[in-house]
C-alpha cells in the first residue's frame, strides 16, 4: 500500500484524509442512512465511519441489495439514496441497481472503492474498470485521482443525482486517495458549467397548452414518475389542476400515488396491464396531457395506432424524452411541478368546458369492471390476496414495494394509493429481486411505518439474503409472497405465445418459506385458505419484526386485462386468453 | 388484430430519408468524455461516419468533437438531445443545418512507384495542391487538405500509381461568418 503521508495540518480543520472527506461531505449533504458492504478497497472509509454517530450504516448481504435498498430509501423519501461498496465484485454487483435507478430516474450516489492509483490498469486483485462499466448505465460517474478534488466531486455528484431528471451517480475512489490528506470544501457554490437542467417552463408553451385544455372535449391527464420525482408539492399541484379542470387522470406504473386512487376521476393505471377505461380513454381522447411520463412501450402499445385523434402536450424535464417515441404537439421542457403550477396560474378562473359526454363514455368503459376475476372459496386468488392486504393495511402508514412479474401488476391493479412515495417498484428495467432490498431501504427511512414487499416466489429468491439484513437491523419488513410455484408472467407469455409449452418456468424444489424465515430469525407464515387469510395477514401486521408470508395462490391465474404486444390500446384481452391474440409480428416483440 | 403490428421496437414501417450531418460537440475535457460520446452512439444504434477530437480551449478545458453522422430527421433530433443529456457536454451545433458550414480534412498519403508512375503521381499532386513531405527513391508521402471528397478523389487517382497507405484526420468543421458557434 502506497500511503501519501503529507503531514496533516492539525490547526487547519479543512485538512483531512480522503476517507474523512467522504464522511464529512456525506454529513454536509444530510445523509442519515447509507447501505453498504465493506471490502479491501473501502476499508479507510469504513474506518472513518466506525466512530461516526450521525450516519447509520445498514450492512447488507450482497451489494445488489445495497443498491436496491438505496433506491427504496430514495423513492420513499425524495432524498438521494447512498450506497458504499468495494472495488471489483462490489462494483459489478452494483451494476443492476445503478441501471435500475437510471431507468426509473431514482436519485442515488454510489461510492465504490478502487485499487490504489498506481495499480490501476495492472489487473490488480479486485480491480475492475468501474467508470468504464458504469458509464452507460449511470447519469454520470467519476474516478477521483486527486484527494483535493474529492469533496467537490461528492457535492457535484449529489447535485447531479438529485436535480434535473434524477439518476444514479457513481464515484470511484482509489484506496490511496482515501488515505491521502487533502482539503475539504463545502457544498456551497458547487456547480457544473455544462450541467444546466431546464426546470422552468416556457410561458408561451404553457399558454398554448392551457388554450388546448380550455377547448378539449375529451381530455385526459397521463401522469408518470416525473410527478413523484418533482416532490409532494407536484402531486398537490396535479390535484389542484385536476380540480380546476375536472379532467380524468390515468398514470403509469411509476406515477401511482400522485393522484388519489379514491378520486372519482381516477381511471387507474394505463398500459399493458392497465385498466380498460384508462386505455380506452387514452385511445379516444382529443387531448392528452402527459406530465412526467415518457411514452414507454409498455404504455403505448402499438405506436402507429396510439391515440390517433389527440393533440399531445408533453411535459418532461428531459428534452430527449420529447419526440423520442411519440410526437408532441406542445412540448414543455420543465420540472413537472413547475409546469403544473404555471398551468394552474394560466388557467386562472376559467370555467371548464362541459365534458359530461366524455365522462359518460368513460363510465361505460368502467362498467366493464375490467379487474374482475372469478372468485373461489377453496383457493386464494392472487387478486383477492392483494385486495385483502389493501383492506387490512390501507388505514396505516403503509409503503409497498414489489418484485417483478404478475404479482407486481396485480399489486398495481388491486392495491390503491392515495399519496406519492408510497409505491416502490422496478418499472423500466423490470428487476426481479428489487422489492425485498427496497423494502429494507424504505423501512430504514420510515422506522414506524408498515413496509410490505409484495413478492412472487421466483423473484424473491433472487435477492433473498437481505432478510438477514432486516433481522440484524431490526427492520420489521413484511415479505408477502404470492406463491403460485410458477414464474407467473413467463408462464402467461408461454401460454399466450408459445402454445402452452412451459419451458423452464416451473420452480420445483421451492424452499419451505416458513422454515426459511425461521432460519433467518424472522417469522414465517403460510396460508392457503381464503377463509384464514385475513387472520394471517393481521398476524403478519401485528408481528414486531420481519415476516415472510407464504401465500399459496391459484397456480395458473393470468394477469388481465392485457394489451398483447403489437396491439393498440383499444385491443385489450379482458377475461380469457385463447392463444391467438398475438400474430407473428407481435410474437417477435417483448 | 392488424396485419401490421408495430411498437416501439418495430418502427421499420417508418421510411424516411437519411441525411448526413456534421455536428460540433463542445465538451468539458475530462477523462472518459470521448468514451461517453462514442458509447452513446453505439448504445443507441446511431452511426458515426467520422469523428475527430482535440482540446480547443485550454483555460476552460474545453474540447471540440466533430462527428459526421447520418440518420432520419427524427434520429438526428434524438442524437442532439441525447448528446446534451451527457453531463460534460456544453453544446451541440448542427453545422450542416446551419448551411454555413465549412468542412476540411487532412490526409497523409504514401505512394510508392518508379518511372512514369512516379512522375504521374507528382503531376497529380500538383493539380491537387498536395505537398510532398517525405520522399525516397521509390516513394512519396503527400499531405493534402480539403473536403473529404477531394481526398477520396486523390486517393482514387493514386491507387493505380502505387498507393500504399492513407492516414486521415476525419472531418473538421466550422461555421462561416464572424459569430461563434
Amino acid at each position: 500500500m502506497e500511503m501519501q503521508t503529507k503531514p496533516k495540518a492539525k490547526t487547519d480543520t479543512d485538512q483531512m484524509t480522503g476517507a474523512e472527506i467522504v464522511i464529512t461531505a456525506l454529513k454536509e449533504q444530510g445523509v442519515e442512512v447509507m447501505f453498504g458492504y465493506p471490502g479491501g478497497a473501502v476499508l479507510p472509509i469504513y474506518d472513518a465511519l466506525f466512530t461516526e454517530p450521525s450516519i447509520r450504516h445498514v450492512l447488507v448481504r450482497h451489494e445488489q441489495g445495497a443498491g436496491h435498498a438505496a433506491e427504496g430509501y430514495a423513492r420513499s423519501t425524495g432524498n438521494a439514496g447512498v450506497a458504499l461498496v468495494t472495488s471489483g465484485p462490489g462494483a459489478t454487483n452494483m451494476v443492476t441497481p445503478i441501471t435500475d435507478a437510471m431507468m426509473d430516474s431514482i436519485p442515488m450516489v454510489v461510492l465504490t472503492g478502487q485499487v490504489p492509483t498506481h495499480l490501476i490498469g495492472t489487473d490488480a486483485f479486485q480491480e475492475c474498470d468501474t467508470v468504464g462499466i458504469t458509464r452507460c448505465c449511470a447519469k454520470h460517474n467519476y474516478l477521483v485521482t486527486d484527494v483535493d478534488e474529492l469533496a467537490r466531486t461528492i457535492h457535484e455528484a449529489f447535485l447531479i443525482a438529485t436535480t434535473g431528471r434524477p439518476g444514479p451517480v457513481v464515484i470511484d475512489i482509489p484506496k490511496d486517495i482515501q488515505f491521502a490528506t487533502g482539503t475539504y470544501v463545502g457544498k456551497d457554490g458547487i456547480h457544473k458549467a455544462t450541467y444546466k437542467p431546464q426546470t422552468d417552463p416556457d410561458p408561451q408553451a404553457i399558454k398554448r397548452a392551457v388554450e388546448l385544455m380550455k377547448h378539449a372535449k375529451r381530455p385526459v391527464f397521463y401522469t408518470g414518475g416525473g410527478v413523484i420525482n418533482s416532490g409532494p408539492e407536484a402531486s398537490e399541484s396535479l390535484r389542484k389542476l385536476q380540480k380546476l379542470t375536472g379532467f380524468p387522470v390515468t398514470s403509469t406504473l411509476m406515477g401511482l400515488g400522485a393522484f388519489p386512487a379514491s378520486h372519482e376521476d381516477w381511471l387507474g393505471m394505463l398500459g399493458m396491464h392497465g385498466s380498460y377505461e384508462a386505455n380506452n380513454a387514452m385511445h379516444d381522447c382529443d387531448l392528452m396531457i402527459c406530465v412526467g411520463a415518457r411514452f414507454d412501450d409498455r404504455v403505448t402499445g402499438r405506436i402507429d395506432a396510439f391515440s390517433p385523434g389527440s393533440k399531445k402536450i408533453h411535459i418532461d424535464i428531459d428534452p430527449s424524452s420529447i419526440n423520442k417515441v411519440i410526437r408532441a404537439d406542445v412540448p414543455v421542457i420543465a420540472d413537472s411541478g413547475n409546469a403544473l403550477d404555471a398551468m394552474i396560474k394560466a388557467w386562472g378562473k376559467a370555467k371548464p368546458k362541459d365534458i359530461s359526454d366524455w365522462k359518460a363514455q368513460i363510465s361505460g368503459w368502467r362498467a366493464r369492471n375490467c379487474f374482475a376475476y372469478a372468485e373461489s372459496e377453496n383457493e386464494i386468488k392472487p387478486q383477492y390476496a392483494i385486495e385483502r392486504l389493501y383492506e387490512l393495511t390501507k388505514d396505516r402508514e403503509t409503503y409497498i414495494s414489489t418484485e417483478v412479474g404478475q404479482h407486481q401488476m396485480w399489486a398495481a391493479q388491486h392495491y390503491h394509493f392515495e399519496e406519492p412515495n408510497r409505491w416502490m417498484t422496478s418499472g423500466g428495467l423490470g428487476t426481479m429481486g428489487y422489492g425485498l432490498p427496497a423494502a429494507v431501504g424504505i423501512q430504514a427511512a420510515h422506522k414506524d411505518a408498515l413496509v410490505i414487499d409484495i413478492a412472487g416466489e421466483a423473484s424473491v429468491q433472487m435477492v433473498l439474503q437481505e432478510v438477514s439484513t432486516a433481522v440484524q437491523h431490526k427492520l420489521p419488513i413484511k415479505v408477502f409472497i404470492l406463491n403460485n410455484e410458477w414464474m407467473g408472467m413467463v408462464r402467461q407469455w408461454q401460454e399466450l405465445l408459445h402454445g402452452e409449452r412451459y419451458s423452464h418456468s416451473y420452480s420445483e424444489s421451492l424452499p419451505d418459506f416458513v422454515k426459511l424465515a425461521e432460519a433467518y430469525g424472522a417469522l414465517g407464515l403460510v396460508c392457503d385458505d381464503p377463509k384464514e387469510l385475513d387472520g394471517k395477514i393481521q398476524e403478519m401486521i401485528d408481528y414486531d419484526g420481519p415476516v415472510i408470508f407464504d401465500c399459496r395462490v391459484t397456480k395458473a391465474e393470468n394477469c388481465l386485462p392485457m394489451i398483447p404486444s403489437g396491439a393498440a390500446h383499444n385491443d385489450m384481452i379482458l377475461s380469457e386468453i385463447t392463444g391467438d391474440e398475438i400474430d407473428e409480428a407481435g410474437r417477435k416483440l417483448v | 388484430m392488424s396485419d401490421n403490428p408495430a411498437s416501439a421496437y418495430d418502427m421499420s414501417h417508418v421510411e424516411e430519408d437519411e441525411e448526413r450531418r456534421t455536428l460540433a460537440v463542445i465538451v468539458d475535457n475530462e477523462p472518459g468524455v470521448l468514451g461517453r460520446v462514442v458509447g452513446l452512439f453505439s448504445a443507441r444504434g446511431y452511426n458515426i461516419e467520422s469523428l475527430t477530437v482535440a482540446e480547443v480551449d485550454r483555460d476552460r478545458h474545453r474540447s471540440r468533437i466533430t462527428i459526421v453522422t447520418a440518420g432520419t430527421a427524427h434520429t438526428l433530433e434524438q442524437i442532439e438531445a441525447q448528446l446534451l443529456r451527457l453531463v460534460p457536454v456544453a453544446s451541440v451545433t448542427d453545422i450542416t443545418r446551419s448551411k454555413r458550414g465549412i468542412e476540411r480534412e487532412l490526409a497523409l498519403i504514401k505512394v510508392a512507384g518508379e518511372g512514369e508512375k512516379r512522375v504521374e503521381a507528382l503531376r497529380i499532386a500538383e493539380i491537387f495542391r498536395a505537398r510532398v513531405i517525405d520522399t525516397t527513391n521509390k516513394s512519396f508521402i503527400f499531405e493534402l487538405t480539403g473536403a473529404s471528397d477531394k481526398i477520396d478523389q486523390f486517393c482514387a487517382l493514386m491507387d493505380p500509381l502505387g498507393l500504399v497507405e492513407v492516414s486521415r484526420t476525419g472531418v473538421l468543421s466550422i461555421k462561416r461568418g464572424a459569430e461563434k458557434g
